[in-house]
Parts: structure tokens; C-alpha cells; sequence
């Protein structure tokens, strides 16, 4: 659409009731100009046929607000560098120092650029390279008007997790918030992040795993009563570097996370993970897209969704395998347990494979509890509700099973088991 | 320790008796064998003393240590002493087999009105029992009969059983799938779990198993009914001349 042509009401009104920072002008204005050619998500796109957008689309009201209750889940115990948002905006004095560490960190509001050259180029970069093929408008509006984030760029392996904890007041109850992540040659970091940022919230997190690096990631949503949560992950991977991520959601209205990865260099691995449990007006869509382009590399996505009482699951995961990704191991699962009629799950499953010498599988399943698993249990003196517990807990566990740390998954499954 | 009067047990969606009238009563201390064809009904019955959904009764009673059970879950069942071992036992991934052992000692204490075992109280007597069925403790980590072989599988079976001290064992066909060896391990298990206050229903089609584990009382099991009742000589006789004769016996 040139631009000289009148807006949609919804992008205009959207586009009116945010300001455009005064940092990262460049990369920001080519995104508003992207966004006003791309338009809003629609129900009629094929990428947003289940998961109505109308709520990250429409104007946000303070109606709306909903503060982040109290949450038992917090990281204290792993040992951890921790790194405060309040309401979606960086609180530096009530963080953790990281001078220690072989890392440099700016905020990407922060208007003097100079303080970080890598920064002017690698913003948005990512996010606009995963707008191929399908378009993540959401992605690109961030992008322009993003308020806070966190830059680093890593440059050796740093000696504790990394947790980045949100704390919400209601001070602000819509924020777009854009980290950039860089990891260089040889490095490694493990990224915790948790709490509840705002009412509604747009993440995008743009990652770079240099050769011979490796990223974790642990997700915690579950201090998201109500909320509305949109994510995006971006991130490329070149040779022998490794990505795991994973999220667990146990509450929030309205999630879509998208995990967009480009294996580039060959022998990478990515992992993506995610468990969730929800109830009632629970909607959450899990939509990844791994590209492989190296060789000998390894992709899994292993995707699991408790739900009960009318709760909404969607999983759209695709696998592209471009020529002469020879060697690739791509594997992906995605699997609901439905603990009653009204809960629904759709699963849209893909795989593209242009490459001749690859193995590639890919199911998904939607099921009950298993009687038989719950008999035996209870045959042993299991009272039926921790009987049926323990199976919701085991059926998450192969996606628990995907973060490396145990000190981290099991505080992760202690946390489940309390708030079953 | 057990007493079944006249059940008549139906599936619940075929309305198929399966279960004609079965009368049986064992003693505190002792072991009773049920021997019989496929499709006799014997597993049928394992299931509806242990309250296996699917099944509906339709006529008798069955009492355990003088109390009806009938009505109770099958939680509650266990939690009153009765066990049931399984011809298949069931693997579940995902919880792994300490923390089942664990969950379903305490829980069953908990129902008694007993105190829980402490997580070090419960590794140091799961240790011990395991050892004595050579069970390494690698098994014991790994999640719930995953991966399991045929005789480990029946192993972890004794070894709860060996934990939860249950007054009343119904091991259902606990024999199949095992080699000479396994099954010899198996029974030792049981022979030490032989105790005055203990009753034992094995359920099997062979007699080689009631060669490890002798009854005091042998049943024949067909179509339903126990059709004749007798010593250890009856295994022998079965073992012998199969099934035939007796059911043309009775006919």
C-alpha cells in the first residue's frame, strides 16, 4: 500500500497511541514504515486463523489493568545475577552489578548510541530477517516503538544465570519491550526471566549465538492472571553453537509465543521447549519456525499443553530445510492432554525439506489421562487426584527434560507440583 | 482374610457375565492357587477385588479382613491391605519409580492415620527390599516400568508389594513373560513375604510357578465358576492331562 494512502482505522489508531523514541531513529522509522505497509494481524491471515488478534490490535484501555498477584516462583535459590524491571522499565540500581562478568549491557533506550555500535545494526535485524516468509507484524511494531530492553553482548561464559525479573505496580499496564542478545565467539549465558512485565505486553528478543556459543533460556509466565502476552523469539545460530529455550505458562488470558530460528552455520542445535497448564479463559498459541541452512545440525521442539475447563491450545510449528542442509536431525512434537470435553487443542504440524539426506519426524496428539497409568496408581494406595497430578506432571516432564540445568528444572517441577 | 460370596460380575458396556457365582474364602496364612482356561474369567476377577472401572456387579459380596470392599475406590482397597499384582504392569513415564514408591507408601499410611516416612527413613527401607530382589538401583531411578524387562517389570511388582506389607496379594498371572530364572527370583520374593498375618491369591495358568510358590489350596476356574477346589495334587493333574478332563468332569 503506497503510503500516501489513507491508514486502516485499526493501524491509525494503533500507530496514534504510541510515541516514537528518540534512540535508534533509523531502524525505528524503516519499521514504522514497514508496519504501515504490512498492516495489523488479521483473522484472515492463514498465521492468525486460530488465535484471534483483536486484542493485541485494539487500543489499550486502563480498564484493563490487571496487577501481577503474588508468585511463589522465584530463582533465589539457583544463584542467580539478577537484573529488575519495574513496570517494564529497567530499574538499574536495584540490580545485580555484571562488572565482573565478560559482558557489556546498555539499555536499548538508552540515546547515546555510541555506547554500543554493535547495537545501531543489530536492532531489529533479526526481527526484520523472520519477516520472511510470513509477516509478524506485532514483531515489526515493537520494533518501532519498543520503550526498554536490555542489550548484551557476551563475550566470555558468564558464571551464573542471568535472571531478569519483572516486577508490575501498575504504573504502566501496555509496554513493548525489545531485548538484543549477542553472544560472541566461545561465550555462553543462561537467561532466566520471570515475573509479570504489564497488563498487556509485546516482547521481542532478537539473539545471535556466535560460533562455538551456547545460549539457555528459561521462560517463567505464570504471574500472567489475565494478561494478554505477546513474544517473539529471533534468533540465528552459526556453526557449533547451541540454543535451548524454554517456557513454561501457567496462567495469562491471551499468549501467543513465536519462535522464529535460522540455523545458519553447520553442527548448530536449537531446542525449544515449552509447557503450559490452563484453565477457563486460557488461549495460548505456540508458533515456531526453525530454518535449517548449515549441515549436521539438530532441531527439536517439543511442545506440551495441559489443558481443562474450556481452555484454548494452539500449536503451529514448522521446519524448513533449505538445499543442501544435508545431515539435518529435525524433530518436533507437540501434545495436548485434555482433561475434559470442553478443552480444545489444534495443531497445524510442518515440515519443508528440500535437502535429500536429512531425518526429519514430526506428531502431535491430543489425548485424556491415561486410565490404565491412573488404575495402576491408585491400585497402589494413590488417592485418584494425586494419581491423576502425578500423570499431568509426567506428561510435561519430556519438555522439562530439555533444560540442561537440573538445578533449574526441578525447581521449575517444584513449583508445578504446589500449584496443581 | 478374603471371603467372596456368589459374585456375578457383568462388563459394564457389553452386559456379557463374565462372573457366574464365585465363592471363595481364604484364611489369614495361606495360599490359594486359581487355575484355568483363557477366558475363564480369572483376571476378571483380580480386577473387581482391586475396583477396576468397567466392571459391574451384579450379585454377592466380597469382605477383606472382615470388612466390605465392594464399595470402596481402589485407593481405599490398597489402604486397607489388599494388593494386586499385575499380569502387565503398567509403564508410566515421567514419574519416576521412588517417587511412585514414595507417593503410594505415604499415601496408604496417610489413609491409616499413620505417620508418613521421611524421605531418609523411605530410601534407607527401599534400599534394603530392593536388594534382597536384586534389584539394582538404577531401576530404581529410572521412571515407573520404562524400559523395564519382562522380569523386571514382575520384580518392581514384589518390590511394592514388599513395601506396602499388604494383608491380602493377588498376583494375576505373575509367571507370564518370565524366564526359569526370573520367575525363581519372583518367587523367593513372594516366599518371603509368606507370613501368618498374610494371605496370598496367585492366579496362573501353569503349575511350573506353583512349583517355586506351593498353595495349600488349588481352584479350577472356567467359565466363570470354580468348578473344583483340592490340594496341590490338582496343579499336578492339570499340569498332566490339561483342562479337558476336569471340564468334562463337571459337564
Amino acid at each position: 500500500m503506497p503510503l500516501s494512502q489513507k491508514l486502516p482505522d485499526d493501524l491509525n489508531q494503533r500507530i496514534s497511541s504510541l510515541k516514537l523514541p528518540k534512540n535508534n531513529t533509523k531502524k525505528r522509522c524503516e519499521a514504522l514504515k514497514r508496519i504501515k505497509v504490512m498492516g495489523l494481524p488479521s483473522r484472515r491471515d492463514e498465521y492468525w486463523k486460530y488465535t484471534n488478534p483483536s486484542l493485541f490490535n485494539n487500543l489499550f484501555s486502563d480498564k484493563n489493568v490487571v496487577i501481577g498477584s503474588d508468585d511463589k516462583l522465584n530463582f533465589d535459590s539457583i544463584g542467580c545475577f539478577k537484573l529488575i524491571f519495574t513496570d517494564g522499565v529497567f530499574d538499574q540500581e536495584s540490580s545485580d552489578s555484571l562488572e565482573s562478568e565478560e559482558l557489556e549491557l546498555v539499555r536499548i533506550s538508552d540515546s547515546s548510541v555510541d555506547k554500543a555500535n554493535w547495537l545501531e545494526d543489530f536492532y531489529g535485524s533479526l526481527e526484520e530477517a523472520g519477516q520472511n516468509p510470513v509477516d509478524r507484524p506485532l514483531a515489526k511494531l515493537n520494533t518501532a516503538f519498543a520503550t526498554d530492553g536490555l542489550a548484551l553482548r557476551v563475550t566470555g561464559k558468564i558464571t551464573k544465570p542471568i535472571n531478569i525479573v519483572y516486577n508490575e505496580t501498575s504504573y504502566r499496564s501496555d509496554v513493548n519491550l525489545h531485548h538484543c542478545i549477542k553472544l560472541e565467539q566461545g561465550s555462553s549465558l543462561t537467561l532466566i526471566e520471570s515475573g509479570s512485565v504489564s497488563s498487556r505486553l509485546n516482547k521481542v528478543t532478537e539473539l545471535e549465538v556466535a560460533q562455538d556459543s551456547s545460549f539457555h533460556h528459561v521462560c517463567a509466565q505464570t504471574n500472567n492472571v489475565d494478561k494478554i502476552v505477546s513474544t517473539h523469539l529471533f534468533a540465528r545460530l552459526w556453526e557449533n553453537s547451541v540454543l535451548k529455550s524454554f517456557t513454561l505458562t501457567t496462567s495469562g488470558a491471551l499468549t501467543r509465543n513465536e519462535h522464529v530460528v535460522e540455523l545458519k552455520g553447520n553442527n548448530g542445535i536449537s531446542h525449544l521447549a515449552a509447557a503450559c497448564i490452563g484453565e477457563g479463559r486460557f488461549h495460548h498459541d505456540d508458533t515456531v519456525f526453525v530454518t535449517h541452512e548449515g549441515t549436521h545440525c539438530e532441531s527439536r521442539q517439543v511442545f506440551k499443553k495441559v489443558l481443562k475447563k474450556g481452555a484454548f491450545g494452539i500449536f503451529q510449528g514448522k521446519i524448513l530445510v533449505k538445499p543442501g542442509a544435508q545431515k539435518t536431525d529435525g524433530y518436533q512434537i507437540s501434545q495436548s492432554l485434555l482433561l475434559d470435553d470442553d478443552s480444545q487443542f489444534l495443531a497445524k504440524p510442518e515440515l519443508e525439506i528440500y535437502a535429500d539426506d536429512v531425518v526429519c519426524s514430526h506428531g502431535s496428539t491430543s489425548g485424556a489421562i491415561d486410565e490404565e497409568g491412573l488404575f495402576y496408581l491408585r491400585a497402589r494406595g494413590v488417592p485418584e487426584n494425586t494419581a491423576k497430578d502425578l500423570l499431568i506432571l509426567a506428561f510435561l516432564a519430556e519438555a522439562l527434560a530439555e533444560i540442561e540445568d537440573t538445578k533449574i528444572s526441578e525447581l521449575l517441577l517444584t513449583y508445578l507440583e504446589r500449584s496443581l | 482374610m478374603l471371603k467372596i460370596k456368589n459374585l456375578k460380575v457383568e462388563l459394564e458396556e457389553e452386559n456379557k457375565e463374565i462372573l457366574k457365582g464365585i465363592n471363595l474364602e481364604i484364611e489369614s496364612g495361606s495360599v490359594h492357587a486359581i487355575m484355568g482356561p483363557n477366558g475363564s474369567g480369572k483376571s476378571t476377577l483380580s480386577y473387581v477385588l482391586s475396583g477396576k472401572k468397567g466392571y459391574k456387579v451384579t450379585n454377592g459380596e466380597v469382605e477383606l479382613a472382615g470388612e466390605p470392599i465392594l464399595e470402596l475406590e481402589p485407593e481405599e482397597r490398597a489402604a486397607s491391605g489388599l494388593f494386586l499384582a499385575f499380569q502387565y504392569p503398567v509403564e508410566i513415564p515421567g514419574v519416576g519409580n521412588m517417587t511412585f514408591l514414595r507417593t503410594a507408601m505415604n499415601s496408604q499410611r496417610k489413609f491409616r492415620g499413620e505417620t508418613e516416612l521421611s524421605a531418609a527413613d523411605f530410601l534407607k527401607l527401599v534400599r534394603e527390599k530392593a536388594k534382597e530382589l536384586k534389584i539394582d538401583s538404577e531401576m530404581l531411578k529410572r521412571p515407573v516400568n520404562v524400559g523395564f524387562s519382562g522380569g523386571e517389570k514382575k520384580r518392581n511388582e514384589i518390590l511394592q508389594m514388599a513395601l506396602l506389607e499388604p494383608k491380602m496379594c493377588v498376583l494375576d498371572e505373575t509367571d507370564s513373560g518370565l524366564d526359569v530364572d526370573a520367575m525363581k527370583l519372583v518367587a523367593d520374593g513372594v516366599n518371603a513375604l509368606r507370613d501368618k498375618g498374610r494371605a496370598f491369591l496367585v492366579i496362573t495358568h501353569y503349575q511350573r510357578l506353583l512349583d517355586h510358590i506351593k498353595p495349600d489350596f488349588v481352584h479350577i476356574m472356567a467359565d466363570g465358576r470354580i468348578i473344583k477346589s483340592g490340594g496341590p495334587e490338582l496343579a499336578l493333574q492339570v499340569e498332566n492331562n490339561g483342562y479337558s478332563d476336569l471340564l468334562a468332569e463337571v459337564q
